[in-house]
């Protein structure tokens, strides 16, 4: 394979700049000594991330966020894996209407989905609630888990299962020590993906959040739209070092590229 | 056909179905009935002392394709739309060619700096470009710094800032689409072309590129149904003047309270967004069956 030129370098350089310099400005703003927004360049402080427990509004929207990831990313893949093993292992009437059909929330516009859920839940007495929040989460996070356990059930050969019915396994026996171990991988990035997702969102949520119960994003939003200060800088970079956790941890267990490009070639 | 592929096993042609039940019923109850009952609000009419009234007709959409205002938010989100894929294709494409002819270890560490901020909160990354593009931002430092303008440009609150900021949150939906069309692409197809006396440039225009149009386009549909659709980035570096469609709704939605408008406004985002998407996409089969096989 030929090498990159130097054109192409200083092309690549630039990318490097232009996609790290947003991430790397709010990390550096967050660690300013002084009481506005300003680089540190006399010295470093922590004052604005001690600053964030003393506000409990960011702290409790973080635990909220937590919890609706958990929880919707949880729900999806329990009503996600039986459906996948159902477009995996059958050829039935219907069966690429049903993946398109569980696939569509990614077409439609989150604004839409806020909309549609606000009117929705202010009917039937849910607004501003948490079980609101997850149910509409669990819509919006499912065609993530969807997508990737599908792949680890087309991947899994049948015959296993087979082999441990005809051993004398019950249905349930067969997936709960052959089935399930074997598309373990795939639930797992299903779950983590979906939980990113979950915890991200903040555009659908927006709309059916309420004072009360809000997410960190949301929480984050709201506060952005009034003012900017260093303290959401410290909240936003605090998330950023979570997230780049998170990311090296998914990147050793599963692979990056794999869960963001699809199946490798390999 | 209703066989099960598992040959030699016996099972209930029903199974499918039981399998996926639990996960139809969430979607009919929580996707379809919200959704049926927004594109009916859209057709109920509203006023300030009235509230919402029980009544049938098409008075919101004449409303939203009669006004000249309406025009102008469609228009910028369009506008913003169009420039955003343009940007993102032009600067994407060219980055995932690159980084596809890297070496380990290099390769692995610049693709997740390039795909990583995906996982990034679109807030976090939208607050970076506010202190970037501020009249007091590093952007507009550097270039009085080098003295390519005199006064600070105005990033924030403009077209522009919009524009960048939505590239670098959808950029790389780019890289990835066409990072995956180019793992097609063998390397040995690159080398014989060269050893055939073929310039770097032919090679790039005659076999790179082919191959690569695919994902270039399907990454354009993605990223213009994304920015057309994006609230939190234009929302935060537009500020409140500033609409696009989706904050537009939002207003309609939350501080005007015309729920039946923004219903409206709502729907025609979402068939718009169906259209082009579902319309692109099939057309891009069609157009690349034998590639996407």
């Amino acid at each position: 394979m030929s090498r990159n030129g130097p054109v192409a370098l200083i092309f690549h350089a630039l990318f490097v700049v232009f996609v790290l310099a947003p991430i790397l400005v709010v990390c550096a703003v967050a660690f300013t000594p002084l009481g506005f927004l300003s680089l540190p360049t006399q010295g470093l402080s922590l004052r604005w991330f001690r600053a964030i427990g003393a506000n409990p509004e960011f702290v409790e929207a973080f635990w909220a966020s937590l919890w609706l990831g958990a929880l919707s990313a949880s729900i999806a893949i329990a009503a996600t894996v039986p459906c996948a093993l159902a477009v995996a292992r059958y050829r039935f009437p219907g069966r690429d209407a049903l993946v398109a059909f569980l696939q569509s929330p990614l077409i439609i516009p989150p604004v839409v989905l806020g909309i549609a859920f606000l009117r929705f839940f202010s009917e039937i007495g849910l607004n501003g609630t948490f079980l609101g929040l997850v149910l509409s989460h669990v819509i919006v996070v499912m065609p993530f888990s969807l997508r990737l356990v599908i792949a680890a059930a087309s991947g899994s050969d049948p015959q296993l299962e087979q082999a441990a019915v005809s051993l004398g396994a019950s249905t349930w026996q067969s997936f709960r020590r052959v089935t399930l171990p074997l598309i373990l991988p795939g639930v797992v990035s299903g779950w983590v993906l979906a939980f990113i997702t979950s915890f991200d969102e903040v555009t659908m949520t927006v709309f059916i959040a309420s004072p009360r119960t809000t997410t960190l994003p949301v929480r984050l939003f709201l506060y952005i739209q009034d003012n900017i200060d260093p303290l959401v800088a410290a909240v936003s970079a605090a998330l950023i070092f979570l997230t780049i956790a998170a990311m090296l941890l998914l990147d050793r267990l599963y692979g990056l590229e794999r869960l963001l490009v699809g199946r490798g070639r390999d | 056909m209703s066989a099960a592929t598992g040959a030699g096993r016996v099972r209930l042609p029903s199974a499918p179905y039981l399998l996926s039940a639990p996960a139809l019923l969430l979607y009919a109850v929580l996707l379809l009935v919200p959704l049926v009952a927004t594109a009916l609000l859209s057709l109920h009419s509203f006023g300030i002392y009235k509230g919402i009234e029980n009544v049938y007709n098409l008075a919101n959409y004449h409303d939203i394709f009669g006004d000249s205002y309406f025009y102008e938010i469609f228009g910028r989100t369009f506008r913003i739309a169009i420039l955003v894929t343009l940007l993102a294709a032009v600067i994407g494409a060219p980055e995932a060619y690159i980084l596809n002819r890297m070496r380990a270890p290099w390769r692995g560490i610049f693709l997740l700096v390039a795909l990583g901020p995906l996982l990034i909160s679109v807030i976090s990354r939208t607050l970076g470009w506010a202190l970037l593009l501020g009249s007091t931002g590093l952007v507009n430092q550097g270039l009085i710094a080098i003295g390519l303008i005199g006064e600070p440009l105005q990033f924030m609150y403009s077209e522009t800032g919009i524009v960048i900021a939505l590239t670098h949150v959808l950029i790389p939906l780019m890289v990835i689409s066409v990072w995956a069309s180019l793992q097609r692409l063998d390397p040995q197809i690159e080398n014989a072309a060269i050893s055939l006396g073929a310039s770097a440039s032919t090679v790039l225009r005659r076999i790179v590129l082919p191959q690569a149009m695919p994902g270039i386009l399907s990454g354009g549909i993605i990223v213009f149904a994304l920015s057309a659709s994006a609230f939190a980035t234009p929302a935060i570096i537009g500020g409140r003047r500033l609409k696009v469609a989706a904050t537009l709704a939002y207003d309609e939605f939350l501080n005007t309270l015309d729920w039946p408008l923004g219903a409206a406004v709502a729907i025609l985002l979402l068939v718009a967004n169906v259209v082009i998407i579902v319309g692109c996409n099939r057309l891009l089969e069609r157009r690349y069956a034998e590639v996407f096989r």
